[in-house]
């Protein structure tokens, strides 16, 4: 789960890591009252959960009261396209206004997972506020890297030895270590899955600042965090899959006209390339999961038929946990509710397969079955086209 | 022959008095497997229809022998129950429980080093040697014994890939699911070398995803140290980049970790590279064909 700018510069605030004032504004009058408390110059900002505002033209340096109206009047209401929103772009429902900081120098403070080692690894580069992708594409060599041992936290001598590998002071020395330190704290106490300060400013008086910052939140770990998941913006996800999250159902909203429905992770995503490959696109990866119940399976086939791009449907199901004449009742539940206006298409296989076809037989519904993956696939990109 | 699990091998369940640990528990009593002990703290001295069951894992070793355990305790305490199994010094650890938190399995990782404990996931269908020992969720019919293993990081894509072997007559040696988490603990080098030392194993399907570059380390070990054939298959050739695709670790993150990078590194590597997940089974029979190890 993703989680907004302001959201997570108050979350670095509570470790002790320095950030700009500000204040989140959700209207034109908020930001412009929040610029006059802060003073001038200050700087607004759009709320987005993607990269690249600045570029496009999210991000407003003012220096009076007129000026911030003015930049909030654009910026909010406005869709924002930039590298990671998509050609559909991202509209701007809530800003950041804060206060105008004297840059001195640009870094990079990034920590992942690195799946390789299992470890908490910690990035840093002198070239900040670009994109650390094209950093370690172009020039890998700037990235300095430090593995934290779980048992013990980042360690002094690392954090030491990463503020001199940027550059920094023997006097900024000290809040370099806690900047570092706090970070890596962070990310282990809230359960992020990526914190990236990008730039981490060196101010004109030598003192360090999150300029920016981006936090991703392991969706695994929300259980233990209540506060952190009430952070959730369902705005900035497709209303598709917010439903789905409902129902503990993985749904992704893709670009095609084949509606897929598949339990398990892998297996979904080999069913989606069984219809690229049938001449087809797929309109979602949609994982019922292994536990799946009649009234989740039922859930899982209302999203498939509110799409209305969707053409035809495609069950690929290898019953494991999941019977398969559970998901049949779940089908032919959900089907009579809302009506099947679209080709369906079932491959079935598995626990209780002879059950399944019959309940899907009795039902009358008009199903098109099919006898492995790739004819199922081949079958509903048809269907899609006479559809 | 086999890897990791076999006739012998004596299970018992972490999580035992939970709806999914009795159901599997039972089902995999029901396949044949020795299914000696139960752990739920607080039930100690009660049993599961006739299994012992403890408050500790340690108590449940010292009574029973117990030599592998199977986790299905809720993600919370997963992490603690693949600990508490390491420390009691079971050597073999499945962990099926989906939806651990990955700084759990970073501490857990870190925990296990210089332990001689093997973890097989966490978020995994299990392990299974066919007809003579299933821990884990695997419907078991689908299986036949026979010489051929399977390694995978997706549980029904396994079942897929097992279920073409047996209709072709093809049986296999163990199947692995290693699981679809960003953090596993055994991964497909380490099973690649267990069954290339596997006298009972002739060849190997090796199903991967999108996500990390653990496929393309295998192809590097491969390339080294493998003699049999290899039959390989990635999901997720139609995934977009930056959504995590169900399984926690099958995500394209910064442009890196695409299904078209890791069949390249299988094509380099001399693996027999399935064009379709349907024709995984028949990809395997041709390359055991061809090196003369079937009619």
């Amino acid at each position: 789960m993703n989680i907004h700018e302001h959201q997570a510069k108050e979350l670095l605030g509570r470790y002790g890591i320095p950030v700009p004032r500000g204040k989140a504004c959700s209207s034109v009058g908020e930001a412009v009252a929040a610029a006059e408390e802060l003073g001038f110059p200050c700087v607004v900002k759009a709320q987005i959960h993607a990269g690249g505002r600045g570029k496009a033209g999210g991000v407003k340096v003012v220096r009076d009261a007129a000026a911030a109206r003015a930049a909030a009047t654009e910026i909010l209401g406005k869709t924002l396209v930039t590298h990671q929103t998509g050609p559909q772009g991202r509209v701007v429902r809530r800003l950041l206004v804060e206060q105008g900081v004297d840059i001195g120098r640009e870094l990079y403070l990034g920590m992942v997972v690195d799946r390789g080692s299992g470890r908490v690894t910690v990035m840093a580069s002198t070239e900040g506020g670009v994109e650390i992708e094209e950093v370690a594409a172009k020039t890998p060599e700037k990235i300095l890297r430090e593995a934290i041992d779980p048992l013990v936290g980042l360690g002094g001598w690392q954090a030491r030895r990463l503020a001199f590998g940027l550059g920094l002071t023997k006097e900024q020395m000290g809040s370099a270590v806690a900047f570092m330190t706090g970070l890596a704290r962070c990310f282990v106490d809230a359960d992020c899955s990526l914190a990236e300060i990008n730039p981490l400013v060196v101010q004109k008086d030598g003192k360090l600042l999150a300029l920016d910052a981006k936090i991703g939140l392991d969706d695994n770990a929300l259980f233990r965090h209540p506060d952190l998941r009430e952070l959730r913006d369902p705005t900035e996800e497709d209303p598709r899959e917010v439903e789905a999250a409902k129902f503990d159902l993985s749904y992704i909203a893709l670009e095609g006209n084949i509606g897929c429905m598949v339990n398990g992770a892998g297996l979904a995503m080999a069913t989606m390339d069984s219809v690229k490959a049938a001449g087809g696109e797929p309109a979602n990866f949609l994982d019922v999961g292994g536990g799946a119940d009649t009234k989740k399976v039922a859930a899982a086939f209302r999203i498939l038929l509110s799409d209305a791009a969707v053409r035809a449907i495609f069950i690929n199901i290898f019953g494991g946990i999941l019977r398969c004449d559970v998901l049949a009742e779940g089908v032919v539940e959900a089907a009579r509710e809302v009506g099947l206006k679209v080709p369906l298409v079932v491959r079935m296989e598995g626990t209780n397969v002879e059950r399944g076809k019959q309940i899907l037989a009795e039902s009358k519904l008009d199903i098109i079955t099919a006898t492995d993956m790739a004819d199922g696939a081949k079958k509903a990109v048809a269907a899609a086209g006479r559809s | 022959m086999s890897v990791l699990v076999g006739k012998k091998t004596r299970v018992l369940t972490q999580g035992i008095t939970g709806s999914t640990g009795q159901l599997h528990t039972r089902l995999c009593r029901e396949y044949g497997t020795q299914m000696v002990a139960g752990v739920t703290p607080g039930r100690g001295g009660t049993d599961f229809e006739g299994i012992p069951i403890f408050d500790t894992v340690s108590a449940a070793v010292r009574a029973t022998g117990a030599d592998a355990s199977v986790i299905y305790v809720p993600p919370g305490g997963a992490a603690d129950a693949v600990m508490e199994a390491a420390d009691a010094g079971i050597p073999l650890v499945v962990c099926i429980t989906e939806g651990v938190p990955v700084v759990d399995m970073v501490r857990v990782k870190r925990f296990l080093e210089g332990r001689p404990t093997r973890l097989i996931g966490p978020n995994c269908p299990g392990v299974i040697t066919p007809g003579e020992c299933k821990i884990g969720i695997m419907p078991g019919y689908i299986h036949k014994p026979g010489r051929i293993g399977v390694v995978s990081r997706s549980g029904t894509l396994t079942y897929e890939a097992v279920f073409q072997l047996t209709n072709l007559g093809i049986g296999q040696s163990t199947c692995i699911g290693i699981g679809g988490d960003p953090i596993i603990g055994t991964g497909f080098v380490d099973a690649l070398r267990l069954f290339q030392d596997d006298p009972g194993t002739d060849g190997v399907i090796m199903i991967g995803e999108i996500g990390g570059s653990a496929e393309e380390e295998a192809a590097a070990f491969i390339e080294a140290s493998v003699t049999k054939p290899v039959v390989g298959f990635i999901a997720g050739q139609t995934a977009p980049k930056g959504k995590r695709m169900g399984h926690a670790g099958a995500i394209i993150a910064g442009g890196k970790g695409t299904a078209a990078e890791k069949i390249a590194a299988f094509r380099a590597a001399g693996v027999a590279v399935a064009p379709h997940p349907a024709e995984l089974g028949i990809t395997m029979q041709r390359a055991l064909r061809e090196k003369g190890l079937l009619k």
